[in-house]
């Protein structure tokens, strides 16, 4: 039997209009869809069932535009309606077919089991596709499973704990190395850098930190002077203000908003210098990061954050002033005039310490986090992400230290 | 039959501030061709190919792909037509948080109408193309030579069987090997898939290889558009410098031999 021949007989049958009515039905559905989507005809299947066999003929383009549409493969294969097996045993003709594409031809080989079907009929172009996916080596190769992934995971999480300390504790190192070779060489330390960290970190950071410390001092005023007023206490609310705000609340203000502006910007700057491969062409020159980048950062904190937290502690300690006036009818002078009575100096020498070595803490977390970011958009984020949060926390750990080892100093 | 256009440049003006870079610049593509674009540096190859994409706007002029204006173009429209397109951007822009085979599936994925398994067939079908194996399947982009990130980079453009493929210096940072490879596979999908290229290029091997017609940028417009042959004979400073400095002639005893 030859295909050709049988061929020929059953494309006379078609002109007969022998096809599926309800695949026409389909086809028209089809086709309406398609109208609007450029000058892309529809795919057709026109099916001709023969006395033992059946014929397939193609028609339109079988290509992504066509196919892509919602539902239309599920359409297709359903419009076809047999297992691969017998897909693979019936009479295929894609000689009508205007355009054909890779989806196209993967289509039909999904649809014939991967394989050619007994009688098919293509013209060159088409049979260059199918020659491409007969040739085709293995599929997407499965990542072997791997067993008791949890410990796997559990240590795996320790030892990048480990690894995140030692690093820290490098370059802390490094950093009083740096330090201390600044000392020796004060000339060629990096003071411009220095200079432009505290003018980001500090002046910058101004705005924000005058709007949070009042809004903070105003609410924390209010609260309290509503207690206190209970116990007919009412003068205290200096006392309160001038120590929470000076010892506590100012610092760990301050250095929650500098961990996010300043850490933040510190970790992605290096994270993008790791990625253009700017952090390589700096050792390559023999430009050594800790002391051009890293010092220059931690030391701007440094010195800029123990500013904001006067700066932030002058802004909260006014709001409270002002709340206390309204809600309690405290004058500004015998405000002014009791805040130095009631609160010793020494809290405000631990105040701005803390915000030295927070600010410090902040550019050595950013640093560290910024430094290990890996060349991909990925890392980038979490590892910016990784670096506020540690750094917050850090700051809330060492305050916790500060309030243990200063409980004698100042109250 | 004058050929048909798919794309169409006329009275395209470029500033930057004061620079002007392209005057009154016209240029045809035709179906089924690959036309290089060389220009000296700073003569706007890499702006006019933007262009072509859309990423920038012309300052004056009109951009007709597929004979539509991208410009007034709608966004149902636009987004049809970013689909018959591929672009291979120079250092590949893979997206480097996703594996080789989630970068080639990235195109097929967002049409949302193919199913998991089909999608799976094609990006393995686009990795044989390039000469990728399956088991690069799964590698991330920073793992990749630079010949690979390109192999894939053109995998990822083909995903959506474009009619029309931008290629921006697609040999540039490719060692010899790599570089000849990856021509003759260009070439041999260009035959294979009737597409039409527009390639932005320095290399004068590439050029002399692939192309069918040039499109040399100077003097702010196109000077000539031709088949290499031709734009050789062609009498003005750039194009002496460019194809008859030692460096031209060399590739061109290639050429002949």
């Amino acid at each position: 039997m030859v295909g050709g021949d049988r061929i020929g007989r059953v494309f006379l049958a078609m002109m007969a209009c022998q096809t599926d009515p309800e695949s026409r039905l389909q086809l028209a559905s089809i086709r309406g869809m398609l109208k609007s989507s450029m000058q892309h005809a529809a795919p057709q299947i026109e099916c001709v069932s023969g006395n033992r066999e059946m014929l397939f003929s193609l028609r339109g383009d079988w290509v992504v535009q066509t196919l892509a549409v919602s539902g239309r493969i599920l359409a297709l294969q359903a419009q076809v309606g047999l297992d691969h097996d017998a897909c693979a045993a019936a009479s295929w003709d894609l000689t009508g077919i205007d355009r054909l594409d890779h989806l196209g031809a993967q289509f039909f080989w999904n649809l014939w089991g991967r394989r050619r079907p007994a009688r098919l009929v293509l013209d060159a172009r088409q049979e260059a596709f199918f020659d491409r996916l007969q040739h085709l080596g293995g599929g997407l190769p499965i990542p072997a499973k791997q067993h008791f992934l949890w410990i796997a995971a559990l240590g795996s999480s320790l030892f990048n704990f480990v690894d995140h300390v030692v690093g820290f504790v490098r370059l802390l190192g490094q950093l009083l190395l740096d330090i201390l070779r600044l000392v020796r060489h004060p000339l060629r330390g990096p003071w411009t850098e220095i200079s432009a960290g505290i003018f980001h970190a500090g002046t910058q950071a101004m705005g924000i930190t005058a709007l949070v410390g009042l809004l903070i001092g105003v609410v924390l005023s209010y609260l309290s002077s509503q207690q206190l007023r209970l116990f007919g206490a009412d003068i205290y609310i200096v006392n309160i203000l001038g120590l929470s705000i000076i010892r506590e609340l100012g610092p760990l203000l301050a250095a929650i908003l500098v961990a996010g502006r300043s850490g933040s910007a510190i970790t992605a700057q290096l994270g993008v210098m790791r990625v253009t491969e700017e952090l390589d062409a700096l050792l390559v020159m023999g430009i050594p990061h800790g002391f051009r980048l890293i010092l220059p950062r931690v030391l701007s904190l440094g010195l800029a954050m123990p500013l904001v937290v006067v700066w932030t502690d002058a802004m909260a300690l006014l709001g409270g002033m002002l709340s206390a006036k309204t809600s309690l009818g405290l004058s500004y002078s015998f405000f002014l005039e009791t805040l130095p009575n009631v609160v010793k100096p020494g809290n405000i020498w631990l105040g701005v310490g803390k915000g030295a070595v927070f600010g410090m803490l902040i550019g050595l977390t950013a640093c560290h986090f910024g430094l290990r970011i890996q060349p991909n958009t990925t890392s980038l984020g979490e590892g910016t992400t990784a670096s506020v949060v540690t750094a917050i926390t850090i700051v809330i750990l060492a305050d916790a230290v500060f309030a243990i080892v200063f409980k004698g100093v100042g109250i | 039959m004058t050929p048909e256009n798919m794309i169409e440049i006329r009275g395209l003006w470029t500033t930057f501030g004061e620079v002007v870079v392209h005057r009154d610049l016209d240029l045809d593509v035709h179906r089924g061709e690959i036309l290089s674009i060389v220009g000296a540096s700073g003569s706007g190859k890499t702006t006019l190919l933007r262009q072509m994409l859309g990423l920038e706007q012309p300052t004056r002029g009109t951009v007709k792909i597929f004979g539509v204006m991208m410009d007034g173009a709608d966004a149902k429209q636009q987004a049809a037509h970013r689909n018959r397109w591929g672009m291979l951007f120079q250092h590949g822009a893979l997206f480097s948080a996703l594996t080789v085979f989630e970068n080639i599936a990235l195109p097929l994925r967002e049409m949302k109408t193919l199913p998991d398994d089909m999608i799976e067939d094609l990006v393995m079908l686009k990795l044989n193309m390039v000469n990728l194996t399956p088991a690069d399947a799964h590698k991330m982009p920073a793992d990749l030579s630079g010949g690979m990130i390109k192999r894939v980079a053109l995998a990822r453009a083909l995903a959506l069987e474009p009619e029309l493929l931008f290629l921006d210096e697609p040999t540039a940072g490719l060692d010899p090997e790599s570089c000849e490879s990856f021509v003759s596979l260009v070439r041999t999908l260009q035959q294979a898939l009737g597409l039409t290229i527009v390639m932005v290029t320095h290399d004068l091997d590439t050029l002399f290889e692939l192309t069918t017609r040039v499109a040399v940028l100077a003097d702010q417009h196109v000077i000539a558009v031709a088949p290499v042959n031709e734009v050789i004979g062609i009498s003005h400073p750039f194009i002496r410098q460019f194809f008859l400095g030692a460096r031209g002639r060399r590739a061109m005893e290639v050429l002949r031999a």
